[in-house]
């Protein structure tokens, strides 16, 4: 992993730990924060000692994520962000869960995309997962999920 | 011998249905490479809601006993263990394996597994009550200071840097903190209206650790993962048993190794296996045999991962302290039904917690008889595509998180977590550490909180949190995890440097 991502990395989570410790010290009431001011001046030495040890070079843990990795990963992580913080609620649950699945598969099945046959299956395995989750918790442990299209 | 009362109501029709279920169900989600059983048993947990505590745990530890096992599966017909925990089984199983003994190295895997788990319950039923009782002397203090212990262990131990394991550590017990203030009533943390109640634990652990799984999936992109399944011919039970019992000092250092492993917290599955693997070769007349398909090494790893299991689990029923992430996932399944670990498990819950222990062992049995039949189906399971898993794993998640609560932010803060986890474990955190912080955070805040108002009344912070025998030897090995993790690190990294100089 090359030194830069490490530096993010470490500079993200130091940044974090700077404000945890900025909050814990200054909001009131200050008995609520004694147990977080405790931690947080854990959090940011701690953090501030892996972000220098980032800095400096030092640092050895951790694979870190490649250029490959990062753009194989980006269309299915899109695809979730879409759907946990949008379509989930915009289009209901199983609405939103058909169209997921089917692109996530379509996009990540090893299977030529030429094919017709490749496409059926993936429409099959679909609808049946589908309708396993319906079955499982629309039906048997009665959750209610939003429904806006469809079901 | 308490438990003896509580054997009946493993077997009522429900409860003996998800004792089944788990195990099959269990068997087959250990053999998928990529799903890990905490990952296996977090995902379950929200079909545990409308089921009472015990049989919502009988699921739960039904599906920990044999996802460890069936992840033998995977190990020895594809060279893929199902879990870290099966890494040592690959060694020699997959190599009986390819010279067609398959079944042979399947039967000796799920017999040594049933021997090493039935052990490691026995040593939870009888060490369990005794130290839950000894448990009772504990005041504030020490609690505090075990649920430090708890995240320092398993932030020292399972990290490959102590640094990044302590501060996974601290961002769990933070994230902890968000919400309101139980006792003030302040806001704390609240920067989204999602976390005004703070953050659900069962939704977090969904998201630490299903969510990294599917972007590590997603992350290898559209390929196959290119293993065979390799076919499996008949060999007689009996041939195997005869064989298990004849290597009785694999099986006995493997089940013993697997147990002691198992009662310390934070040394998982993978490490019982491949230390028993180690020791037996070192032990074994037929040193030379090991890695060439010797059944001894099977004997050794699989009895090991799954002796570990039980005694995996006194640390938590006894006093609050998850051993192992799997562990703590299961302590959320407790807390959800409103049952806390200790003395008042076994005082005012004796039939959840005796129902729950002798659950595992029938499991044990339940899991050899059918493990071997599930085997094959089992690895054809395994040969899923990733992308299917990953989609698979994605939707479960988002329902499980919401059908905790019914709440969208709960399904927001699963993946946000889940998400975070992912990038974080890629700049070398662990989940473990963090998952612990986050459970353990508010049991030691109330143990902090409490201690400060009896000492503020009597001998004053420091005296009363930093003196006295139990909390001085609680600090000692606090101090002392963190400075053997260090100096492993330091010795690895030497190594390290050396072997790279050779090279």
């Amino acid at each position: 992993m090359n030194r830069s991502q490490h530096i993010f990395g470490s500079g993200l989570v130091f940044a974090v730990g700077l404000w945890v410790t900025w909050v814990s010290y200054t909001q009131q009431p200050a008995e609520a924060f004694l147990f977080p001011r405790l931690i947080a001046s854990v959090f940011v030495v701690l953090a501030g000692w892996t972000f220098g040890k980032a800095v400096m070079g030092l640092s050895k843990v951790g694979n870190g994520v490649t250029r490959t990795m990062f753009l194989n990963m980006l269309p299915g992580l899109i695809i979730t962000l879409i759907y946990v913080f949008w379509a989930a609620k915009s289009l209901g649950f199983y609405t939103a869960t058909s169209v997921a699945f089917f692109i996530l598969l379509s996009i990540y099945d090893p299977a030529p995309h030429s094919e017709a046959k490749s496409w059926i299956k993936r429409g099959i395995i679909t609808v049946i997962f589908v309708a396993v989750m319906y079955g499982l918790f629309a039906m048997l442990l009665n959750v209610y999920t939003p429904k806006e299209i469809l079901f | 011998m308490e438990f003896i009362y509580y054997f009946g109501d493993v077997f009522t029709p429900l409860s003996f249905l998800l004792l089944l279920g788990g195990t099959i169900g269990g068997l087959i989600l250990g053999a998928t490479p990529g799903l890990s059983p905490t990952m296996a048993v977090a995902l379950l947990i929200p079909f545990t809601f409308q089921l009472e505590a015990a049989q919502g745990l009988i699921l739960l530890g039904a599906a920990y006993t044999s996802t460890v096992a069936g992840g033998a599966v995977s190990a020895i017909l594809l060279k893929i263990p199902g879990a870290p925990a099966n890494i040592a089984t690959t060694l020699d199983g997959h190599t009986m394996a390819k010279k067609g003994e398959g079944a042979r190295a399947l039967q000796l895997s799920f017999l040594a597994s049933a021997v090493g788990g039935i052990f490691g319950v026995l040593l939870l039923i009888f060490l369990t009550p005794v130290l839950a009782q000894w448990a009772l002397a504990f005041g504030p203090s020490h609690l505090f200071w075990l649920a430090i212990l708890g995240v320092t262990v398993i932030g020292t131990l399972d990290s490959a840097s102590v640094v990044k394991g302590l501060l996974s550590g601290c961002i769990g017990l933070w994230l902890a903190t968000i919400g309101f203030d139980d006792i003030m009533g302040a806001q704390r943390f609240i920067f989204h209206p999602a976390l005004g109640g703070g953050i659900n634990i069962i939704a977090a652990l969904i998201g630490l650790f299903a969510i990294p799984q599917v972007l590590t999936m997603f992350a290898k992109g559209r390929q196959t993962d290119g293993a065979e399944v390799i076919e499996v011919q008949r060999h007689s039970i009996l041939a195997a048993f005869r064989e298990l019992f004849s290597r009785t000092r694999a099986l006995t250092i493997g089940t013993l190794t697997g147990s002691i492993i198992g009662l310390i917290p934070g040394v998982g599955g993978q490490i019982a296996g491949l230390v028993a693997y180690d020791q037996s070769k070192k032990f074994s007349s037929e040193k030379e045999k090991f890695g060439t398909g010797h059944s001894e090494g099977v004997i050794a790893a699989e009895s090991a991962n799954n002796a570990m299991v039980g005694p995996s689990l006194v640390p938590l029923l006894t006093l609050s302290i998850p051993g192992s992430p799997t562990a703590a996932v299961l302590l959320g399944g407790l807390l959800i039904h409103g049952i806390f670990p200790g003395s008042d498990l076994f005082d005012n819950h004796p039939d959840v917690a005796w129902t729950f222990i002798n659950s595992m062992l029938i499991g044990q049995v339940l899991m050899c008889i059918f493990g071997l039949y599930v085997a094959g189906l089992a690895a054809r399971v395994a040969q899923v595509p990733q992308s299917v898993m990953a989609a698979i794993v994605l939707a479960l998640s988002v329902f499980g998180a919401y059908s905790v609560q019914g709440s969208m932010g709960d399904v927001y803060v699963m993946a946000c977590l889940g998400i975070g986890m992912f990038f974080l474990e890629r700049f070398g955190f662990s989940a473990a550490p963090l998952v612990l912080g986050l459970i353990l955070g508010p049991i030691a805040e109330a143990n902090f909180i409490q201690g400060g108002m009896i000492a503020d009344a009597t001998v004053g912070k420091a005296s009363y949190f930093m003196t006295g025998g139990l909390n001085l030897l609680l600090i000692a090995v606090v101090l002392a995890s963190i400075a053997y993790s260090v100096w492993m690190e330091l010795r690895h990294r030497r190594y390290t440097t050396k072997e790279e100089a050779q090279a």
